[in-house]
């Protein structure tokens, strides 16, 4: 933005929260320094293209419709535009510095620096201490998928994104209805409503390829009232009554597996015998072909041939 | 915030922090911006040049900065800043239900966490309270591990420590000097000196499966610098061994799950990926686990090491089955 631009929307600002009454874009033609230069047309077009910059960067202007005159009039209500006075108690501050520090990429980072800098341009002390102090939070957002997925999550508009389910060889296009975006174990989620399955469903963001596309009207997109966005991207219930494997383990070997397992018998064989719990056997055949030659497990029969299959895999 | 698109906006937001803090210093007030010092004159000037329609003396913003004390007047129809924004004020608001998520790790004190909300809503436009409660934090139930952790913390005792690393099976044990808490993505980690790896390390409360407070004072060493978490909790050392793994469409997890140097598609949803490995175990372990879903290409010498420990587990299994 030229410097000449700015100011003149500086002076154009200022010039409609001055007014009592709303000018007409003519008056504010004479008013601002800036535009007099321009014919009408030129003229004109510069207008909206200001009046929207302004909004943009979120400035109320209203548009005031006197049935008398011809032409609208425009002007910024303090009341609207304006921050409310706030104080902090020192202990909010403190709240308050540790919550501004926790984005840490994506625009999110800027918009909370932006809050804190209106805050303290208001008069508001921030403490920003904290972070230097014994606790750091921290919230990452590298999908490239984020800003426009919160964006939409914001203006409740339909998205529109090629997805790769967990496994599968091929992207298929998905349509939903965005609820919202959700923070897991590290990873980021979007819950929303499938329109091609026809239900709710949650995606990784790591998993979205190219780009996401917004279709439809902001404000189209409704989230139904007490959803629970964390239970829907929560894995399934782990059953309150896992499953046990009976696993051979070299002596001395697999220290960690040792320490995680139910109970541990010596053997006299060089081999000790191990009793872990487990849900999944694929899950826990992966663990177990880590280990290589350390381990074998004995029971039960699917965990025990998901383990050959592995290392048959590895084999080929 | 020092892009020429965001100029009004700071302007907007520099009048008013001029008006609240008179004979505000210019490099303080820099500071707060983001700016140096001849920026912000520059965007003092500017200021200067504006004011009331009529735009005579009188009309204008009055701006000085003599002996590097700023003073401004005449600015009363800009003198508060911008409401916030549904963006900034989200983003606040997002931070703070993730604090109150975790009162244990928090210990915020009373109830700050739920007046600064309240404040914050009202100082937002509309809509800022319904997009932020559209964004969910999930946070690791506390781990067993914090009571004693922050114990060392607030009493400055070194840890006894016994930690697992699964993608090695291993439990070591490890003395710490705690240093700070540091929660990434609902992860809670320790940040401290180990004195087993004589190095500044995060450990991850959840994969501690004993903590010791040991009557010894924490000494940190002076080059115990805290460890910059905005580059990532992981960081494979760059002296690590660079290696390269192909994996099937059900392998792709090992891309979101290790930090890679490079990721290429092969189409059908296979990947080519290359990333740093602490040492041949750790990518021994690896490509036994991915079975039939993955393969190491480099180095060209550890396919065979693969395969003759898959043989050698095999052949327990073909002994009785």
């Amino acid at each position: 933005m030229s410097r000449r631009k700015t100011e003149r929307l500086l002076n154009l600002v200022i010039c409609l929260l001055a007014t009592r009454r709303p000018l007409s874009a003519e008056q504010i033609r004479q008013a601002v320094p800036g535009y007099d230069r321009d014919g009408d047309e030129a003229f004109q077009r510069m207008f909206e293209r200001d009046k929207n910059e302004l909004r943009e960067i979120g400035i109320p202007i209203d548009v005031v419709r006197d049935p008398w005159e011809d032409e609208p009039g425009y002007r910024i209500e303090r009341q609207s535009y304006e921050l409310p006075e706030i104080t902090l108690e020192a202990d909010e501050a403190a709240v308050l510095g540790l919550a501004a520090q926790v984005w840490q990429r994506a625009s999110l980072a800027e918009a909370a620096s932006g809050a804190l800098l209106k805050l303290r341009a208001g008069g508001v002390a921030t403490d920003e201490t904290i972070g230097a102090g014994a606790l750091e939070l921290r919230l990452d957002t590298r999908d490239p998928a984020f800003p426009a997925l919160w964006d939409a999550v914001r203006d409740r508009r339909l998205v529109r994104f090629d997805y790769r389910s967990a496994g599968s060889e091929s992207v298929r296009s998905r349509t939903v209805e965005p609820w919202g975006v959700v923070s897991r174990r590290g990873r980021w989620y979007l819950a929303g409503f499938d329109r091609g399955r026809d239900a709710p469903r949650a995606f990784r963001l790591s998993r979205i390829t190219g780009q996401v596309a917004t279709v439809g009207r902001p404000g189209s997109v409704e989230v139904p009232p007490g959803v629970d966005l964390r239970a829907m991207v929560g894995f399934p219930e782990e059953p309150v009554e896992g499953r046990t494997a009976v696993i051979r383990v070299r002596e001395g070997a697999c220290e960690g597996l040792r320490q995680l397992s139910t109970a541990v018998r010596a053997g006299s064989d060089g081999w000790d015998e191990v009793e872990l719990g487990f849900t999944d056997p694929e899950r826990l055949a992966g663990w177990m072909a880590s280990l290589g030659a350390d381990v074998e497990v004995v029971e039960p029969p699917d965990a025990r041939e998901a383990v050959i299959r592995r290392l048959k895999g590895a084999l080929a | 915030m020092s892009g020429s698109a965001d100029r009004l906006p700071r302007l907007l937001a520099l009048v008013p922090y001029l008006m609240s803090h008179p004979g505000a210093q210019l490099g303080e007030v820099a500071g707060v911006f983001g700016l140096s010092e001849k920026q912000l004159i520059d965007d003092l000037q500017l200021v200067w040049m504006c004011g009331l329609p009529g735009h005579t003396p009188g009309d204008l913003i009055d701006v000085s900065w003599d002996g590097g004390e700023i003073l401004i007047d005449n600015a009363d129809t800009i003198a508060r800043p911008l409401r916030l924004g549904i963006d900034e004020a989200s983003a606040l608001l997002v931070a703070l239900r993730m604090l109150a998520a975790m009162p244990e790790l928090a210990e915020v004190p009373g109830d700050a966490l739920p007046r600064v909300v309240a404040k914050l809503e009202r100082a937002a436009g509309e809509g800022a309270a319904a997009v932020s409660s559209q964004v969910a934090v999930d946070v690791d139930a506390t781990p067993d591990a914090l009571l004693r952790v922050r114990e060392g913390l607030t009493r400055r005792r070194r840890l006894s420590l016994r930690y697992y690393v699964p993608g090695r099976d291993e439990v070591t044990p490890r003395e710490v000097d705690p240093m700070r808490l540091v929660v990434v993505d609902g992860r809670t980690y320790l940040e401290c000196w180990c004195y087993r790896a004589e190095a500044m390390r995060l450990f991850r409360l959840d994969r501690m499966l004993g903590v010791e407070v040991l009557e010894v004072a924490a000494d940190p060493p002076a080059e115990a610098e805290p460890i910059d978490v905005a580059k990532g909790v992981f960081r494979p050392s760059p002296t690590d061994e660079l290696v390269e793994l192909e994996v099937t469409a059900a392998g792709r997890w090992v891309a979101e799950y290790y930090p890679c140097e490079e990721v290429t598609e092969l189409g059908e949803g296979r990947l080519r990926v290359a990333l740093r490995a602490r040492d041949e175990d750790w990518l021994l372990k690896l490509a036994l686990r991915l079975g039939d879903t993955g393969r190491v290409l480099s180095p060209p010498a550890m396919a065979e090491r693969v395969r003759e420990e898959a043989e050698r587990a095999l052949s327990r299994y073909a002994h009785r089955t």
